[in-house]
């Protein structure tokens, strides 16, 4: 006979940003992977302020006085321990979680974390240089990838799980929006006609690449597909594992699972805003949403992912009665 | 065919101590023997490669402890020492009957010091060592708690003399901590020396889990038929947090910290994703002082608010009990002889070390006249911080001691140097003797139950006599021989 045993909602909390946080630090690697396959000699500083702009990164990179160079937005991303949004301080945090979780987690998962913890907290300088780089971002992807496997074939599927997932897809879905924004920002060569068009795809096929995506792309996309197709493959497709509406097809199939099988109450108003953020995304042809802007778009989906995330956060993580004090001190971003 | 290669062990001299592999025994079955021959077949070299692959190991595992200096907080491995130290079943029967029977003693003074107070009545402890003890809990007075038992958890200190007589150090009665290491040294001992255990009669030592589950289970609340327990860390912070951890895995409870309990109408909840969950027993790896801000130290942010309230309702149980720190107390160690036979009418089947009180007029004279020759320890302090040994002092560290002395003989106690048996031990220089002591972790719910062995604690530098973690001691596996019986043969080659 076994018993069902209560999670802590500390542990709930501590599971969801762990998972996010090692999202984070996958999808990181991606976007400077793409960044670095779209640097055009002459063009490069361009390419890389860019990556600034997607994560919202402009008001931390000016403190640190620094100009757009190449160099320094690797460094600001790959080596800065202090720049919440780099790498190695999304993976000190993804560890502290980790940290707190071990009587949850398995051995298994805890030591690949922190053997993984240790190699990205030392990063050479060297590291970033030249072909290097991109050898760099494959070894962080598979990092994380590793801790991804171990998980599914390790860790116990109670709700745990669940949050653990939540954790991870709306991270996901929130990083592929940023992946289809990178294109937005940046600079097409003031050509036109063929050479344009061209051009255009290159940059897209680097953002299928980086997005894990580009030979299903080709796979389910017609013969002389548009950006667009691009885009509608990256958001609505729902059997591409990073598109926004399969990562919100599995959140509201968990959310659902939290209620039926673990009987938590909280679940609705989640819920309602995953249909909103669906009905959104697939209510009208990917064409009329760029014609409006997509940048401003996937903006709105970012802050619809935000609130998401907080009323997961109100609804399991905090606020429980009768001690509204609780001094929640997490490692969050 | 092997090579004959040098013995790692030709030039291991222990002498003038007891050496716990070497000294020879009745009843080993050849086991102290066939570890000597096959590390000898392993030989130095290889004995290294794999010693070091055992501590990347723990690195990689984070079996760690982590050591506060100023800014950093560094992850420390409690160092590793592969030459397991060999209890024989005879010996393991004394020292475990011996641990009992302190334990007994401990928690009948505790409840009679808490109650009817006869020990101080009938004069064998003086009034002030008790009362005027700062861990001493008012709030514990007439209080019951199950079974009499305040200390669930006890790790007594035990050392070895030159003639092999064991001796006991100190008890922790309140939160002694090392027993995850037992465990470990043994999982990382199976799978690194294989070649080094087979055929060895070994009392197992996993079942420390399930046995403290047990005791907490007993200790719930009358009428709680499936109780929750849950171990109270003060969280990652924490240098035992590796401990904390092991321990709520093998128990199979959740680890919390003191913001995720909370109490309400004298009862303790935590908070769940699905509500609020009623807690019966914890098991708290924090102090007294932090439990409970309303009622000890109000700036604790450890600890839960009410706690107490809710305990003194009989609504939850700790482990251990508040207040057991004045049973360990250095002070009211020199007594435990007396308590012994006072609660339990027997003898001490485990002596203690000879020691002064400073506090009494003879104890301070006789400290400081022979100051030199004696190791002072301050009675209220843990991890041996400010001890001062005689012997291996400077005249200037005496002249601190003497002053620290007379400025306060209450806070002193002084013992003669114990020649502390020694290991053979892995040092840069090859197989050298180490001084060792030994903690056995003993569990008391209804009844007690001791782990076979404890935790061998070596001091890793040459002569050193201290072998705390947070000194730079290291431990060791200790194979508790279940029996006399002959060892097992090899099954195959030593590895090298």
């Amino acid at each position: 006979m076994t018993r069902e045993q209560p999670l802590l909602a500390r542990y709930a909390e501590n599971l969801f940003w762990m998972a996010r946080y090692l999202e984070r630090v996958e999808n990181m690697a991606r976007l400077v992977e793409v960044t670095q396959t779209f640097e055009s000699p002459g063009r490069e500083a361009e390419s890389w302020s860019a990556l600034i702009r997607i994560n919202a990164d402009e008001a931390g990179f000016a403190k640190r006085g620094l100009a757009p160079t190449a160099d320094a937005v690797k460094r600001f991303y790959l080596l800065d321990h202090d720049n919440p949004t780099s790498i190695p301080a999304s993976l000190e945090a993804a560890r502290t979680n980790a940290r707190t979780l071990r009587p949850l987690i398995s051995t298994e998962m805890w030591t690949q974390l922190n053997v993984f913890h240790r190699a990205v907290m030392a990063i050479p300088e060297t590291e970033l240089q030249g072909d290097r780089l991109s050898r760099l971002c494959g070894r962080i992807k598979e990092g994380v990838q590793t801790h991804t496997g171990i998980t599914d074939g390790t860790f116990f599927r109670d709700q745990g799980w669940l949050f653990y997932q939540l954790g991870r897809l709306i991270e996901r879905a929130d990083q592929t929006t940023r992946l289809v924004d990178i294109r937005y920002h940046l600079l097409v060569p003031a050509d036109n006609g063929e050479a344009l068009r061209v051009a255009e795809l290159t940059q897209w096929g680097g953002v299928l690449r980086a997005a894990a995506g580009y030979h299903a792309f080709r796979r389910v996309a017609p013969p002389g597909f548009t950006p667009s197709d691009v885009v509608s493959f990256l958001l609505t497709d729902t059997h591409f594992p990073r598109s926004v509406a399969l990562c919100l097809e599995q959140i509201e199939w968990i959310l659902g699972k939290l209620r039926s099988r673990w009987g938590l109450r909280g679940t609705v108003a989640s819920l309602e805003r995953v249909e909103d953020l669906r009905g959104g995304l697939l209510g009208r042809p990917v064409e009329s949403i760029i014609a409006d802007g997509l940048h401003i778009f996937l903006d709105h989906v970012q802050q619809d992912l935000i609130l998401l995330a907080g009323g997961i956060g109100t609804a399991f993580f905090r606020d429980w009665p009768p001690a509204a004090e609780q001094g929640q001190v997490q490692t969050q971003g | 065919m092997q090579h004959s290669r040098p013995d790692p062990f030709a030039d291991y001299r222990p002498d003038p101590y007891f050496c716990e592999l070497t000294t020879g025994r009745p009843g080993d079955g050849g086991a102290a023997a066939a570890v000597r021959a096959r590390i000898g077949a392993i030989g130095l070299e290889a004995l290294r490669a794999r010693a070091a692959a055992a501590e990347h190991d723990l690195i990689n595992l984070g079996i760690t402890f982590t050591v506060y200096s100023d800014a950093n907080a560094i992850d420390r491995i409690l160092p590793f020492d592969c030459i397991p130290r060999i209890l024989t079943a005879a010996e393991w029967q004394v020292l475990e009957a011996g641990v009992k029977q302190r334990v007994a003693a401990l928690n009948l003074f505790l409840h009679d010091i808490y109650h009817a107070r006869r020990i101080v009545k009938e004069g064998v402890i003086p009034a002030e060592l008790v009362f005027g003890n700062p861990n001493y809990r008012p709030e514990m007075e007439e209080f019951p708690v199950r079974f009499g038992t305040y200390v669930h958890i006890c790790g007594t200190d035990i050392v070895r003399d030159d003639a092999g007589k064991f001796l006991v150090l100190e008890d922790n009665a309140r939160t002694p901590s090392g027993v995850s290491y037992v465990v470990e040294n043994r999982h990382l001992m199976s799978r690194t020396f294989p070649d080094l255990m087979a055929g060895m009669r070994l009392r197992p030592v996993d079942d420390y889990g399930l046995r403290l589950l047990s005791a907490m289970v007993e200790i719930a609340p009358v009428g709680v038929d499936d109780p929750q327990v849950v171990l109270l860390s003060p969280g990652i912070y924490n240098s035992a947090y590796f401990e904390h951890v092991f321990l709520s895995r093998e128990m199979g409870v959740p680890l919390v910290e003191g913001a995720d309990l909370f109490v309400e109408h004298d009862k303790v909840w935590m908070r769940t994703t699905g509500g609020s969950r009623p807690v019966h027993t914890i098991y708290r790896r924090l102090g007294d002082d932090f439990l409970d801000p309303t009622v000890f130290r109000p700036d604790s942010l450890l600890g839960v608010p009410g706690l107490i309230g809710a305990w003194r309702r009989g609504n939850v149980a700790l482990a251990n009990a508040v207040g057991t720190g004045v049973a360990d107390d250095k002070a009211v160690y020199a007594y435990m002889p007396r308590l012994i036979r006072f609660y339990l009418d027997e003898e001490p089947i485990l002596s203690n070390v000879e020691t002064h009180i400073c506090r009494e007029p003879e104890g301070l004279a006789y400290t400081r006249d022979h100051l030199a020759e004696l190791v002072v320890k301050p009675v209220g302090e843990s991890g041996g911080y400010g001890i001062t040994i005689g012997p291996r002092a400077s005249s200037e560290q005496l002249e601190h001691a003497r002053a620290a002395l007379l400025a306060d003989p209450a806070n002193w106690i002084s013992q003669p140097v114990v020649s502390l048996s020694v290991t053979p031990t892995l040092t840069e220089d090859g197989i050298r003797p180490r001084h060792v002591d030994l903690r056995p972790y003993a569990v008391t719910g209804r009844d007690t139950w001791v782990l076979p062995g404890g935790l061998s604690r070596v001091a890793l530098r040459a002569g050193s006599l201290v072998v705390n973690s947070s000194q730079g001691g290291g431990s060791k596996d200790t194979w508790v021989l279940a029996d006399d019986g002959p060892v097992g043969g090899l099954t195959g080659e030593v590895r090298r």
